[in-house]
Order: C-alpha cells, then structure tokens, then sequence
C-alpha cells in the first residue's frame, strides 16, 4: 500500500488517471461491451451439471401411459368450459374429488388500476380450483405444486386435462413424500398471485381473495404447465420471473436432463441449441438467446405462472409446449412422463433447491454464465462513473489545493453553495414522483376531457409528464447565484455520477440485466456530458428511448420485426404493462425508473442548460 | 412352612389378578380407507409406588417397563410414535390421538425431587428401549404445560412441576421402532391378534402410530385396589384407492397378509370388533356373526359386529363407494406460518367449532423452539371477526438455547365458529454449529395441542364396567354430556435464515493458504543467518591487482 501512503507517488497516480480519463474511459466501455458479448461464446461458457445430490444419482423409472385418455378429457374438459363460459368450477371440483384429492376452491375479485387493453379486463373475478394429494405418512410439512391456467377461448385445455391425467395416476403410487397440489388457476397471473396471497396469508398487492381453507405446509418447487395442442414439436422453459428473479439453477437442469432421456425437443427463449459454435452463425445463435433472456428479465415482469412463485423462496418454472410445422412430434403421454420424472425427483429432495445458482444467463440449455462472469462486464461499465467523478473531484479540488498554498483568493467562485446543487436535484426527484403517481390517478380527468381510453390516458399522461420534466425550468441557479458557473455544474455532475453509480450498482445486483442495459445506454452519455453537448443525443439516450431501443431489438431477437408505428404501439403498450405489472404483482421496475432513474437523469439534463 | 405356603398363595392370588385383554377395531371410514386400531392392556396387580416395597416378579407386564418405572418413580407415562398425519376432516376423530413423530409425556411421583435429571434418564432409557431418538429430548424441547395434560389415571396431582411434556416433530417411525413395541406384549407377535402386524404391511399404510400408556387405575368399583395399566396401541389406515385399484373390497388378508388363527393363550378376552354403524345394509361380512354390541365412543353410538377369537375369522367387507366429501367434526384445528422472506413470520393457528348451537372452551397449547423468537404482544384471537379474550393464559417465554416458548391459553369458541389465533415471530440467526446437517430443509415446530371437552349428541356411559369394550375406555368420562377430545395439528416446517455453508469451506482454504504463505516466509527470515557478503572486485581490478602483487607494490582497495 506503499503506493497510495506516500504522496509523491499518489500524485502521479491521480495525475495519470487525469491525463489518460478520456482514454481508459472509452478502453472501459468497449472493453465492458466486448466481455458482454463474448458471454455467449461457447469456450467462455461452463457447462450446466446438476449439483443437487438426491435429483442426480437416483434415477427414476417414468411410468406414466394415459396421455390418450388426458386427450379426450380436455376436450370434456373444452365442452365444460364453453358451457360454464369460463372456469367449469364444478365440474373441476368432481374431476378432482372422484380423483381422490382433497378439493379447495378459492374465490377473488380483483379491480385493476385502469383497464388492461391487451387482455381486455378490468374487474376481474374468478376462481381456483386446487386439489391436495396427501402424501401417505407425511406430516403435512412439504409440498409441491403443479399449476395450469385455465385460459379463455381454446388455450391450455391440454394442460388442464394433462394436470387432471396425472393427479389420477400419482393418487394411486405409493412413494410420494410430499403433498402435491395441482392448481388450476382462473385469469392466469392475477389468480396465480390472488392464491399465493391467499395460501401465505399475506396482502401486498390489495387483491380481495377469499381465505384459504386447505394447506400443505411449505412449498418446496411448483411447475406451470401450458398446453395448447394435443401433439407438440419442443418444449420450452421460461425461467424469468418478477423482478427478473430465476429460480435455482438446477432446476433447468432438471428440466434439459429428462427432455433428454426422454428424447424431446427442449428450448430456451423458443431458440433449439446448436453445436456449430464455432462458426459466426452458432455464435449468433446463442448470442441472441442470451440477449433475449437479458432482456426479458431486465423488464422485470413474470413471464409465466412460475413467476410469481419466487418471491415466496418457491423454485419455480413453466414448462411450455410449443406445435411448430416441424415434422418430429411428441404425444402428450411423454409430456405426461417428463413432468412424472421431474415431480418425482423433486419428490426426492431432502433440502430446497439450493445447491447451484441463483444468478445465470443462458446462451443455450446446456450452457450458463454464472454471475462471477457476467459481473465484470457490468463492472467496466460501472467504474468510468467513478472514474469521471473521481477526475471532477481532482479538477475541483485543484483551484483549492492552491489556495491553502499561499494567495487567499477570494473564495467566492469555488464555492457554488448546496441550494445551486440541492435545487435540480429536488425539482428532479418531484417530477419523477409526479411521473409515479400522476398517470394513474389522473386518468379520470385525462378521459373527461380528451378523446382517449383510460390505457392511452395513463399512457399518454405518463409520456407527457416525462416530456414536460424537459422543459422544467431549469437554470435555478441563476435566480440563486446570477450566472451560472463552471464550478457549479461541475458539482452537480459529480454528484449525479455518484448517484448514478450508486443506483446502477444496486439494481445490477437485484437485477443484473436491467443495470447493464441502463449502464449501456446512460453511461457514455452522463460520463461525457458537458453544458456545450446537443440535447438531441441526449434525449435519444434517455431512459425512454432506452425501453423503446428495447422493444426493437426484443421483436428483431423473435424474429417478429415491426415497424416504426407498430414499433411506437407496442412501446406504449409496454408502458401499461410496466404500470399494470406494479400495482398488480408489485413488480419494482416502473418504480425504480420513474423515482430514480429518471430524476437522475434528468439532474444531468440540467447540466445542459446550465449557461 | 405355613407362612411360606401363605406367601405363595399370595402371590398365586396377585398373579392371578393379572390380566391381558386384546382387541382390534376396523372401521370403514368416511373416504373410503380402512381404519384398523389395535389395543393390548396388561394389567399388573401391584403397587410398588409405596414405600419400601420392591417388586421383582413379572408375569405378564414386561419387566423392562416396570423397572422403568419402579427407578424412575414414574406415575404415568405416555409416549406415541407417529408417521403421518391424522385427517381429522376425512377420517373423523381417532380413538387415541397422536401428533406426527414422537410424543412423550410423563407424571413423576411427586416424592421425587429431581425432576429434570429423573427425565433426562428416563429419556435415554426409553430411547435404548424403543430403539427411538428420544435421547434427543433435552431441556430446548421440553415444557411443563401447566393445564393441557392432566393425569389420566388415578390421582388428582395437580402441580405440573411432576410433568414434563416433549414432542420430537421429527422422528421417523419405521420397523425398528415396531420390533421392541411388539415384544412388549405377553405373547409377541407369536399368537393372537398381533400375528397380524406384519411390518411391511403396516408401513404400506396412510398412517401409522403405535403408542404406550402406562397409569395406576382402580382394578373394581369401588376402588378397593390400585393396579397398573399399561396400553399398547397401534392405529392404521389403509388406503384402499392405491392398493385395490379402485375396488372398494377389503379383508384381513389384503390388509395384513395374514388371517387371525387363534387368541393369545394368555389373554383373558380377545376381541375383533367391525364398525358397521354407516349403512348397515351395504354391508357384507363374512363370515357373518350374530353378536352385535354398540359403544359409546367420542359422543357418537356406533354399532359393531364382535367377533369372539374363539372361530377362526377371515372378514370381508364390502363397503360403499364413498365420496371424496369433507366431513365436518366437531372440532378441528389446523395451523400454518403465513408470511414470506426469511426475516419475519407469523403463526396461524385455527379452531373450528361446527357445533350448530353450543359454544365450548378449549385449552390451546403451543411450545415453540427458542429459535423462532414470538412477539407475545402480537398475539391476537379473533372469532366471527371480533376480538376474543382467553380467559386464562399461561406464557412462559424462551431462554435462547436452553428452553422453548410455552403458550397455554383457555379460549371460549362460539357455536359454528372458526378461531384464528395468530402470533408473529422473528426468526432467529443460528450459530454455525447450531444448524443440521441439512439446514435448508428448515425446522420443524412440534403441533399445537388442542384440548377440549366437546358436547356430546348422545349420553356417555360415566359408570365403570368390565365389559366395556377396550376403544372406548381409555379416558375417562366424567359426566354425561360431554367427551374429551385432544386434537393434534400439523407440526410446521420453518425456514431460518441459512449462511452459505460452502463459504467455511472456502474460508478455511484460503486461511490454510495464507498461513503457510505467511509462516513460510517469517520462518525463512527467523532461522537464516545473515553475513555481510563482501562484494568482488570487478575483473579489471582483480586483474590490476594481480600485476600489482607481482610487482610487489600495495594493492587497491
């Protein structure tokens, strides 16, 4: 440490780390991305194994055969439910019972904020169905559960049906350890949440749901199922969950380790796996696999039933089927067998899944990158904002240094006073807590007096309110301090780098997609900013024009591009969704950007207007 | 030679006021599954609880129980071994009830004088016994409940300073646990009904307890002489679903695979009752008996077919195909931690009352492990959405490590009500030797013990007779009205929060590695011996000085 406790050489150091900022800065950002990338080469990559002991060495014998009479149930199953025109409540309740299961029902209504355009409901009311398969001499301490939703018009009638198939079968084996609840649940996500709220006895998300009669003690993994055919090509598993949660690591290995023993077709992000990896198109391949998880976790919303699960420390995932015009099929009695297989084997946990990792992407299903190889990519990117600060600091700090030596200088200019800091910064973060609160519940007044649905006027009303921060008045500092100075925006830069760096490092820990993907685009923008930069590069790098970029690359990524105006429909379609999926699940990502990404952006905005 | 011949007479006359009566119940229940409960009592016609009297001849009590309890001064002692969950809202109420694992709890005489080291003994020596962990029970898992457990058998001893009251959640029952149980019994598994616990059959079950109660009762009316009563009990529900492949068929073979042959020679009765009070008439028995006895059992009068072990006996019912419908008795209760993340929790315990018009109290008791750490103050019970004031309430807190939370409360249950009684905890950081091996699996909190005297539908027999059938004696009734019940709930799994146990092991690695660096290096700097090493001149000088020495003139330095 000789290095830094001795003066001399500390000088040279900050000296160097001056002179060369512009230069290591830029190394860092490129060097930042290019590890990123080079994430998704296959050589860089570890290969997924299974850690958990009691899932690997016992192998288990699948012995599951009624996918033919799982078929014709769904189509009783169809009947049932256009006659209910809905959820055929009783009818499930028969099927379970007579299966020999202890049948709850749960009852929920739910008044969504503004009506939700994509999937046109606003009261919501429904019910789940779920039965209890007692484990014979378990205490009643652990369960599993295996969920499907019951969808409205021809989806998910297989999976009912499959889930109903396979409760008969398991009611009549004699190794179960666990109970197991097969769930179904009515208005997908909000009756997944109205349950888990029900059966922890909590209330995060203001649902009014009927209490819970039957238990089975602490969830140990659930599955979701989503069948819509009776034959399919792949299978696919979203492991994404709210908050850009995932669930243990072995848990896809579960999943990869009986689609191989069974010879099915597994996909992750709807992407098969390739073997060229050395070539430039089986890179891209998994380039874009990775980038398709990193953006769908970095939106933070639930991607499937399972999502909702993780915030309870319930491993979770959702097995889709997916029917493609690919000539290889698999009949539902083999989905039947793999979900046997992985129920059974999750039957023979001793502990929860804890054993692999928590934090992963995946370029392909046999291949992760654990969070000791993603993290420096974001940690590149991270440090120019300490070091941009850290050169601040020594440029303000100079002048000072100089005045201690001998002249006292009139000391007025080196110091702007907090209130030229504190005013942008207060202005900021009040027009982030309007951007929080105003569009919802503006919406009434929004809708009297402009042509719009309530959606489009949250919507709308949000775009606004984030257009209008824009043009806040912001050159306070003149009114306080006349012209403003060098000095002052040099502060207030500082402090916004730190700030910056600070939230940035906090979300890339909870959520490491979102934190790159902002640290992308915020990072070269706020790290250069200068009161002579165009605001029109600025604004294309706002947090806006970040989701947009986003909403891009995710159509490009599934292979679905849009245009620009499909393209603008979908970005504002997101922005209700990001809105609905906060004050429906209580997801953090709407919040996070309106409170503090923005303002944060905006005290740089500041920074702009500052002569 | 007269007193010897007396004395010998004597013990000819106690011995012969020895008894061994079985019995087995088979119930079809509500949802279809076959309820079989076994019950052996041994009485013992002694009293060595007085003073100076040594007792040293067994007949048929088992000696290594009477030991037990002559050196321990035990008064009563009732220990069971579960493995599963009574279904309380399918199966109806059981005869004896029981919570998941193991369940012991004793009266010591009240001459003794320590209490806790008597138990601890007596722990370990019944742990040898039974071939059970309860050498596991230490002073973190005991309570002394001061009105749940009453004694059940004579005596009126009331301080509960003699009681100590344990439960291991836990414990795993299996067939090392059920080899001891059935050496226990005069004939063993030899003779009578227990030829028919064949272990493999019996662990192929939806639930499985066998237990031990040892008390002094009265051997007549009046009271005249005290005897010891020991209880075994063996309850079993099979599940027909998964074994008969949807046959609703069943017989003593499938159940047992083995048939009743024969009484035990040394029992006084032998019995084989069959519950046929559900629809008489969709039954078939065969063989057929014309003797029929009804009991009075937990406030319902049930009829049964008896069969006498006297005729060789191979049952066969045919039983309606019942409905998975819930039943509704009288009094359930069922708990659970509500809740999520690993910091803060809350336990909801919750009493039905489905009584349609009598409201009754009931003694609730929970011990808690020292580990989650209750917030006494949150405690609330709330009936009908309105506050419910226990009337009595017991608490006595934890000592981290060395004794667990005790919470006894009375509360009133209104008629056709539903009582949540709920308590938030904190749950507690472990040391890092503190936790099992398997910490992520979570801790287990024991059932919380519900106790009540429940009204009952029709009158109950209070006066004592012989002939009563052994299922329906075992509490005793006090008055005509109402019945005991005890009802168990299920025991919790609780996560703590868990360090990462993989991080010592990195910890100790780099440990070692920065030791052996370190004591490497200052090991080389402490033992070398340093010398001024005189630098060689350079070769021209070396060389200067050479031609010098030839010369003879005096060297450079």
């Amino acid at each position: 440490m000789g290095l830094l406790s001795d003066p001399s050489r500390r000088k040279v150091l900050t000296g160097l780390l001056t002179r060369l900022n512009t230069p290591i800065c830029i190394v860092c950002y490129l060097a930042g991305i290019v590890w990123f990338m080079g994430l998704a080469f296959e050589p860089f990559t570890l290969r997924t194994y299974m850690s958990e002991n009691a899932m690997g060495s016992t192998m288990v014998e699948e012995r599951f055969s009624s996918g033919e009479r799982a078929l014709s149930l769904a189509k009783e199953f169809d009947a049932h439910k256009r006659k209910a025109g809905g959820m055929p409540v009783e009818w499930l309740v028969k099927a379970m019972q007579s299966r020999g299961l202890e049948v709850f029902t749960q009852s929920f209504s739910r008044k969504l904020p503004f009506p939700d355009e994509n999937k046109e409901r606003y009261m919501v009311r429904g019910t789940n169905v779920y039965g209890i398969l007692r484990a014979p001499r378990a205490p009643r301490t652990e369960a599993l559960v295996i969920t499907a939703p019951c969808s409205p018009g021809n989806t998910n009638n297989q999976a009912v049906a499959l889930l109903l198939a396979l409760a008969q079968y398991f009611r009549n084996q004699i190794y179960w350890a666990k109970d197991i609840i097969f769930l179904v649940n009515e208005h997908d996500l909000i009756g997944t949440q109205a349950w888990l709220e029900g059966y922890h006895h909590t209330n995060i998300t203001e649902y009014i749901s009927g209490s819970l009669r039957g238990r089975a003690g602490s969830i140990q993994a659930a599955l979701s199922l989503e069948l819509s055919s009776d034959v399919i090509t792949s299978l696919d598993l979203v492991l994404e969950g709210l908050n850009g949660q995932l669930p243990n690591l072995d848990l896809a290995n579960l999943f990869y380790a009986f689609c191989q023993k069974l010879g099915v077709l597994c996909t992750i992000q709807g992407k098969l796996q390739r073997n060229d990896w050395d070539t430039a198109e089986g890179y891209t391949h998994a380039a874009q696999t990775m980038m398709l998880m990193v953006l769908k976790q970095a939106c933070g919303r639930s991607w499937g039933d399972h999502g909702l699960f993780l915030r309870y420390h319930i491993e979770a995932a959702s097995v889709r089927g997916i029917n493609s015009f690919r000539h290889y099929k698999t009949d539902a009695t083999t989905i039947g067998r793999l979900l046997e297989g992985m129920v059974r084997k999750l039957n023979n946990l001793l502990e929860r899944l804890h054993q692999s990792y928590f934090f992963y992407l995946l370029p392909s299903l046999s291949r992760f990158v654990s969070i000791g190889y993603y993290m420096p990519a974001f940690g590149l990117l991270a440090v120019i904002l300490l070091l941009r600060a850290l050169d601040l600091w020594v440029h303000l700090g100079a002048p000072a240094l100089a005045a201690v030596d001998g002249v006292t200088e009139a000391e007025q200019p080196s110091s702007p006073g907090v209130l030229t800091v504190l005013t942008p910064v207060v202005i900021s973060h009040l027009t982030g807590v309007a951007l929080y609160l105003l569009p919802v519940h503006l919406q009434e007044m929004a809708v009297e007096h402009f042509p719009v649905s309530e959606t489009e006027a949250v919507v709308l009303t949000a775009i606004a309110i984030y257009t209008a921060g824009l043009a806040l008045p912001h050159n306070t500092q003149r009114l306080l301090s006349g012209e403003g100075t060098e000095q002052g925006w040099k502060v207030l830069k500082l402090t916004a780098l730190l700030y910056l760096a600070v939230l940035l490092g906090c979300t890339a820990l909870i959520n490491f997609s979102l934190g790159f993907i902002l640290a992308v685009t915020l990072v070269p923008i706020t790290a250069s900013i200068t009161p002579a930069l165009y605001a029109l590069v600025m604004v294309l790098l706002s947090p806006a024009f970040t989701i947009l970029y986003c909403v891009f690359i995710y159509q490009e990524l599934i292979e679905a591009p849009v245009s620009v105006s499909e393209g603008w429909m979908l970005f504002l379609s997101v922005i209700s969704q990001g809105i609905l999926d906060h004050a429906l699940y209580g997801s953090l990502v709407y919040p996070l950007l309106a409170l503090f990404i923005y303002p944060c952006w905006l005290m740089f905005w500041n920074i702009l207007f500052w002569n | 030679m007269l007193i010897l011949s007396s004395l010998l007479l004597f013990i000819l006359l106690a011995a012969a006021r020895d008894e061994f009566q079985e019995e087995l119940v088979i119930r079809p229940l509500h949802s279809g599954d076959i309820y079989a409960s076994f019950q052996f009592r041994t009485l013992w016609d002694t009293d060595f609880l007085q003073e100076g009297q040594k007792v040293s001849h067994y007949r048929l009590f088992p000696k290594s129980l009477g030991q037990v309890l002559s050196k321990f001064s035990v008064r009563e002692l009732h220990i069971s071994f579960t493995q599963g969950f009574w279904r309380t809202m399918q199966w109806g109420q059981p005869f004896i009830p029981s919570p998941p694992g193991a369940e012991l709890w004793v009266w010591f005489h009240d001459t003794v004088s320590d209490v806790d080291g008597n138990w601890k003994e007596l722990t370990n020596v019944l742990s040898g016994i039974f071939c059970a962990s309860l050498n596991f029970i230490d002073l973190t898992n005991t309570v002394q409940p001061s009105a749940s457990f009453k004694p059940l058998g004579l005596g009126n001893a009331t301080d509960h300073r003699f009681l100590r009251y344990a439960t291991l959640p836990r414990e795993i029952v299996c067939t090392e646990n059920l080899t001891p149980w059935k050496k226990l019994l005069p004939c063993g598994s030899k003779a009578g009904l227990a030829v028919l616990m064949k272990s493999e059959k019996l662990f192929h079950s939806s639930f499985h307890s066998q237990a031990v109660h040892i008390r002094p009762i009265c051997q007549d009316e009046q009271c005249s002489s005290k005897a010891w009563e020991l209880r075994q009990t063996l309850n079993v529900v099979f599940d027909l679903h998964t074994s008969g492949q949807g046959k609703k068929e069943w017989s003593l073979f499938k159940m047992f695979s083995r048939t009743l042959t024969e009484a035990c020679p040394l029992a006084s009765s032998s019995k084989v009752y069959v519950d046929i009070t559900d629809n008489p008439e969709l039954f078939e028995l065969s063989p057929a008996t014309p003797l029929l006895g009804q009991a009075v059992v937990l406030g319902d009068r049930r009829t049964y077919s008896v069969y006498d072990l006297i005729m060789p006996t191979s049952s066969m019912v045919l039983s309606p195909c019942a409905l998975g419908d819930m039943l509704r008795p009288l009094l359930h209760a069922e708990r659970y931690v509500a809740g999520f993340g690993l910091q803060t929790g809350e336990i909801h315990t919750v009493i039905y009352n489905n009584h349609p018009y009598r409201a009754f109290p009931v003694l609730l008791m929970d011990s808690v492990p020292w580990y989650l750490q209750l917030y006494i103050h949150t405690l609330t019970v709330t009936s009908k959405s309105r506050d419910n004031k226990p009337s009595y309430i017991h608490y006595q807190p934890a000592k981290d490590r060395h004794r667990p939370h005790l919470l006894e409360m009375l509360i009133q249950l209104p008629p056709h009500s539903m009582t949540e009684v709920t308590v938030q905890f904190e749950r507690a950081l472990l040391k890092w030797t503190e936790y099992t091996p398997d910490p992520n699996h979570g801790f287990y909190v024991g059932s919380s013990v519900v106790s009540a005297l429940v009204p009952s539908m029709v009158a109950m027999r209070t006066n004592f007779t012989q002939d009563q059938p052994l299922f329906s004696s075992f509490v005793p009734v006090k008055e005509e009205s109402s019945y005991f019940v005890r009802v168990y709930t299920e025991p919790l799994l609780v996560n703590l929060p868990t360090p990462d146990f993989s991080m010592p092991y990195n910890v100790i690695c780099l440990t070692c590695t920065v030791v052996a660096v370190g004591y490497g290096s200052f090991y080389n700097l402490l033992t070398r011996t340093f010398q001024v090493d005189e630098p060689s001149p350079p070769l021209s000088k070396r060389l200067a000085n050479l031609i010098r020495r030839m010369r003879g003139v005096p060297l450079l330095t």
